[in-house]
């Protein structure tokens, strides 16, 4: 008796490789160990980037570019569209969310060691993708176009404008001009809605990729003890118990950013006007505080330097070895092993020093 | 539902007995599942459907001055969201209704030479009150009121009573 389920499920079959998925779903084992819990935070960070997408295009489907008409459809969106003030909500919070998982499972990586061979280019993908998550982070911020998002993006763009020779350039490529203008923010808006999700598409296909090829890292320390005693070698099934394990967690995410958005709804603030002064206390996003905080703190003169340019120096030199972490890794002719945790304990800690100095100063 | 054929493939095959228990388990893990994903997929159902943009209610509207139109010609309008025609016939009275066809949506026109209303896309007619009167349009313009108030000529909707 072949129920309408059992057909189509048959015409499937014969059409698409479904079952040879499902064989390659339920082969595939994901290690367990005490450390389990912290390769939630990849698959979380994934499910955010999905909550983004899903949101993003419904602002899309009323927001307008323009600095005319930036504001007032953000503002539309929010007080005359049917939950639409409940979709830009989810859309802010899950943005911040999004970073502070993807820092967060950098960290829980890094501490790991998951990057060890052969995962170098799957922790190189990742640092690229925070990158993007940031750039997204940047150019979705000006696209309300209020007090608060134009100076930030006015001193996010004149950051890199003190780098020497290709400052300049940088700066009129960002900003589309001289000026923030309304130029400004189409192009960061082609950013946001275009070129970076085209990036990110392809890089998370990548990560994901090699996570799939290589499995999942199992530490060091585990490893270790797994190879003495294979006994306690644990496993459990990619399908469908750690895909449940994974839509549980996800789950409990959505409620919770649900909360959030309901409980603390983003607000809007003030249309942006370019000939206004900067208000008092103006701040960027809370992910680029401690940089900010940085900046200010550094005296204008230090070493012969420019203080400013010491410390875009120091932000660069800091990306390029998260970047290169991998590669920095190893016994010979240094053993750098072990400074690795200790230096990235130090840096967390300037970081979260930093984000609240920058979040309670005036 | 994947939560019940995973679990039901992992477990080991449970006494008769079980099976209502499991099935109502399955069946408040499914509709727990249905309610949450009704509670999400509503208010993007309810987002989608654009919001009623305010139209110009009883306002009047200023159509054009006595002294740019001639007998035999018309002019078309802002009216609120839409176009509006407004015709002074040869007999120099003025007419307004809804220029937007009522056949597809096309924007109507007056004809002098034939001293009607005539719509490009499907050549549809309409007399000068608006009403159809050849081809496809199956219903009239809906016809506006005029007010003209020294050089200004104002255009309304009829009020019902």
């Amino acid at each position: 008796m072949a129920s309408p389920v059992t057909s189509v499920r048959a015409w499937l079959d014969e059409r698409f490789p479904l079952d040879d998925l499902k064989a390659l779903a339920q082969k595939k084992k994901v290690p367990v160990h005490r450390y389990s819990y912290w390769y939630f935070l990849g698959g979380m960070t994934l499910f955010l980037f999905g909550v983004q997408v899903l949101t993003g295009a419904l602002l899309l489907m009323y927001y307008r570019p323009g600095a005319d008409e930036a504001f007032e459809s953000v503002q539309f969106i929010m007080t005359q569209v049917q939950f639409g003030w409940l979709v830009r909500s989810v859309h802010s919070w899950s943005a911040n969310l999004l970073v502070f998982m993807a820092f967060a499972h950098l960290f829980s990586v890094l501490f790991l060691r998951s990057y060890r061979k052969p995962r170098e280019l799957t922790w190189v993908s990742g640092i690229l993708l925070l990158f993007l998550m940031l750039g997204f982070g940047f150019s979705g911020y000006l696209l309300p176009w209020n007090t608060l998002s134009y100076f930030a993006t006015k001193v996010g763009t004149e950051i890199p404008a003190q780098i020497p020779v290709i400052g300049r350039p940088v700066l009129l490529f960002l900003r589309g001009g001289e000026d923030i203008t309304g130029s400004t923010l189409t192009r960061l808006y082609g950013f946001h809605v275009a070129i970076l999700p085209a990036v990110a598409t392809l890089l998370i296909g990548l990560h994901l990729a090699l996570i799939q090829w290589f499995g999942m890292s199992v530490p060091p320390g585990v490893e270790k003890q797994w190879l003495a005693r294979p006994a306690e070698k644990k496993e459990i099934r990619f399908f469908p118990n750690f895909v449940l394990r994974e839509l549980m967690a996800w789950y409990v995410a959505l409620g919770m950013l649900g909360a959030l958005a309901a409980l603390f709804p983003w607000s809007l603030g003030v249309k942006a006007d370019p000939f206004a002064s900067a208000p008092a206390g103006i701040k960027p996003e809370w992910y680029f505080l401690s940089m900010f905080q940085t900046l200010k703190l550094i005296p204008a003169k230090l070493l012969g330097m420019d203080g400013e340019m010491l410390g875009i120096l120091a932000f660069g030199v800091i990306g390029a070895a998260a970047l290169l972490l991998p590669f920095l890794d190893r016994e010979k002719p240094f053993n750098t092993r072990r400074w690795i945790s200790g230096l990235a304990c130090v840096f967390l800690g300037y970081m979260a020093v930093m984000t609240v100095y920058g979040w309670v100063a005036k | 539902m994947s939560t019940a054929s995973g679990v039901n493939a992992t477990a080991p095959q449970s006494a008769p007995s079980n099976v209502p228990r499991r099935r109502f388990v399955n069946i408040l893990l499914g509709t727990g599942l249905l309610a949450s994903a009704a509670s999400f997929l509503y208010p993007i159902l309810r987002y989608l459907v654009p919001p009623k943009l305010p139209e110009s209610g009883g306002d009047a509207v200023l159509a054009a001055r006595v002294s740019e139109m001639k007998p035999n010609t018309a002019k078309t309008f802002r009216f609120g969201t839409r176009p509006g025609l407004l015709v002074q016939t040869a007999s120099s009275e003025y007419r307004a209704m809804s220029a937007t066809c009522t056949h597809l949506g096309c924007t109507v026109q007056y004809r002098p030479d034939l001293r009607e209303i005539w719509c490009a896309c499907h050549n549809g007619m309409y007399d000068l009150n608006g009403r159809n009167i050849s081809g496809p349009p199956p219903r009239p313009l809906e016809a506006f009121e005029v007010q003209v108030r020294g050089d200004e000529i104002f255009v309304r909707r009829k009020q019902e009573a």
